[in-house]
């Protein structure tokens, strides 16, 4: 699949601001005033600048809104839903915390649920594709989800939670690579299938539909750069992984060290979700001969 | 809405006849033609005589080329089968629950799965969701196009009656596309489909398509052939006479 920047950018940045949102929202850190104002302002900045960076791949972004009206089918729809409820939802529980010096704890806890759900929700989308077999897994779902948490436990502060996170996006990241690697393959969709031609012998393609490329392949035959993956894996095991770990373990917290670990962490992620969709394969590559 | 229908009264759709299709690409053309000008915006085309021509089409044709497994004699010749390839119009539509402004629906009325291009936001989940590749965002408009059954023809009283029927079917030089209702069992497709063993495509991936692909007839080969069996006579004779005379001297000189 194409690894859109604007797509790798929304659910990186939307699911850190997210998985801070949580750790804002279960009040750890507990911030008031200023200290309040600095922290939903970084978390706000992530989440909503990552939505606005989805915008970016709609062909016909003036119908957006209209995204909102199908949530009783589309998981897409649903994520809309709850990623505006959870920033109405956090955005009220910071207003009180930042001008009136108030602690809503039940406010705080929906806005945590909800960003959690809306995170859920993201991974949804991807696992619900049967085309798309790599995704097709309830491992991306702790994929999605553990990322979010460690890069939100990292950016508030919580170290030790930070480390236990981090080693779990770790091995969640690990086993969705492997279980994925043989997802395409336990699928059962190969040239055979997609042709039918199967009984009658071993197929392959002879003439493509057309000498010239088209969206179908720009868009769900995306092989460039596949060749650095296991490169890349590594990158993304020593930038989301070992670097944060090591840096959580040996530097005392403070807004520098926050900063180093979370530019790490973001590093990580952003080969891993460029990995995410890089690697995964659609299987109308198959009526390509691909 | 993109829920999908429990049933639906008819199910319209094609049966593609793979012993017949010539490969002509002549449904690809006339499904450009009737589409580009009719339903909805454009099918694009950009750098159309450049050196990277990119454009939308709703009907592509591939061709296949099949190795019989070796079973000895002639009948294992390699064969060469065209493939012409749009929306299945899929009973479980993965494309339709996916949409998230409503834009894609399966009519209940007919089974056809459209895209109401007012509602479109461009977002290609539905083409994503699509194991066929039956679905292209349109690079001008930024609007998913696909195969709309024809449905501006096949009701289209303005049309003389041999022409309600989808541009690709009607202009198929070959007969080798038909169109129908599979729900009704006496159809002409599901006619079609009972005698050759009409199947679906990617079953496995449980979309339950309507269109279905009538598989090549089998193929003669040399051993069952007497024809070719038995060696031709030859027509030529030896001259005589004046004639073998002269073509005895000749052939000295």
């Amino acid at each position: 699949m194409h690894p859109a920047p604007s797509v790798i950018i929304f659910t990186v940045f939307t699911g850190l601001g997210f998985g801070y949102l949580v750790w804002l929202g279960i009040g750890m850190p507990f911030v008031l005033g200023m200290n309040a104002f600095f922290a939903f302002f970084v978390a706000f900045l992530l989440s909503v600048g990552g939505l606005i960076s989805s915008t970016f791949h709609l062909g016909n972004p003036k119908n957006a809104y209209k995204s909102f009206s199908q949530w009783k089918s589309s998981w897409l729809s649903r994520e809309g839903w709850l990623a505006v409820l959870t920033l109405l939802c956090a955005g009220l529980f910071a207003f009180l915390l930042i001008f009136l010096g108030k602690h809503t704890a039940l406010l705080g806890y929906l806005s945590a649920v909800l960003a959690i759900l809306t995170v859920a929700a993201t991974s949804m989308i991807y696992i619900q594709i049967k085309a798309v077999p790599r995704w097709n897994h309830c491992s991306v779902f702790f994929y999605f989800m553990t990322i979010s948490l460690a890069g939100g436990a990292i950016l508030a502060g919580q170290t030790a939670a930070a480390i236990v996170l981090t080693m779990t996006a770790v091995v969640a990241q690990i086993a969705m690579w492997s279980i994925g690697d043989g997802r395409f393959a336990k699928a059962g969709s190969t040239i055979e299938s997609a042709t039918g031609l199967g009984k009658i012998g071993k197929v392959r393609l002879f003439e493509p539909p057309h000498t010239g490329d088209n969206y179908l392949l720009k868009e769900m035959a995306y092989v460039v750069g596949r060749k650095h993956a296991a490169k890349l894996r590594m990158l993304t095991l020593v930038f989301m992984g070992a670097v944060p770990i090591i840096l959580l373990a040996i530097m005392p917290v403070s807004i520098f060290s926050t900063i180093i670990i979370v530019a790490s962490h973001l590093i990580g992620a952003l080969f891993s979700r460029w990995l995410f969709f890089a690697q995964a394969e659609h299987v109308v590559k198959l009526y390509y001969g691909r | 809405m993109t829920q999908l229908p429990q049933s639906t009264e008819k199910k319209l759709g094609l049966a593609i006849d793979l012993d017949t299709c010539v490969g002509c690409h002549a449904c690809v053309t006339s499904c450009k033609g009737w589409n580009n000008e009719n339903y909805g915006v454009p099918l694009s085309d950009s750098d159309a005589y450049g050196e990277n021509p990119v454009g939308t089409f709703l009907n592509r044709v591939h061709s296949f080329e099949v190795q019989p497994e070796a079973s000895g004699g002639c009948g294992s010749t390699a064969q060469t089968i065209h493939f012409p390839k749009s929306c299945l119009h899929c009973d479980d539509a993965p494309c339709v629950t996916v949409c998230p402004t409503g834009a894609s629906y399966k009519r209940q009325e007919d089974g056809i799965v459209l895209v109401n291009e007012d509602a479109c936001m461009g977002c290609g989940l539905c083409a994503w969701a699509c194991p066929y590749g039956a679905r292209e965002l349109d690079s001008s408009s930024g609007i998913m196009k696909k195969c709309t059954l024809c449905v501006d023809r096949i009701y289209n009283e303005n049309l003389p009656e041999e022409d309600r029927q989808p541009a690709c079917v009607r202009t198929c030089p070959a007969g080798a596309r038909h169109f129908g209702d599979f729900a009704d069992p006496n159809s002409n497709v599901s006619k079609l489909v009972k005698e050759r063993g009409g199947f679906e495509l990617m079953p496995e991936q449980g979309t339950k398509p309507v269109n279905r692909y009538l598989p090549p007839r089998k193929k003669d080969s040399f051993d069952s052939n007497e024809f070719t069996t038995q060696p031709l006579t030859a027509i030529s004779q030896e001259p005589k006479g004046f004639l073998a005379w002269l073509d005895n001297t000749l052939g000295k000189v």
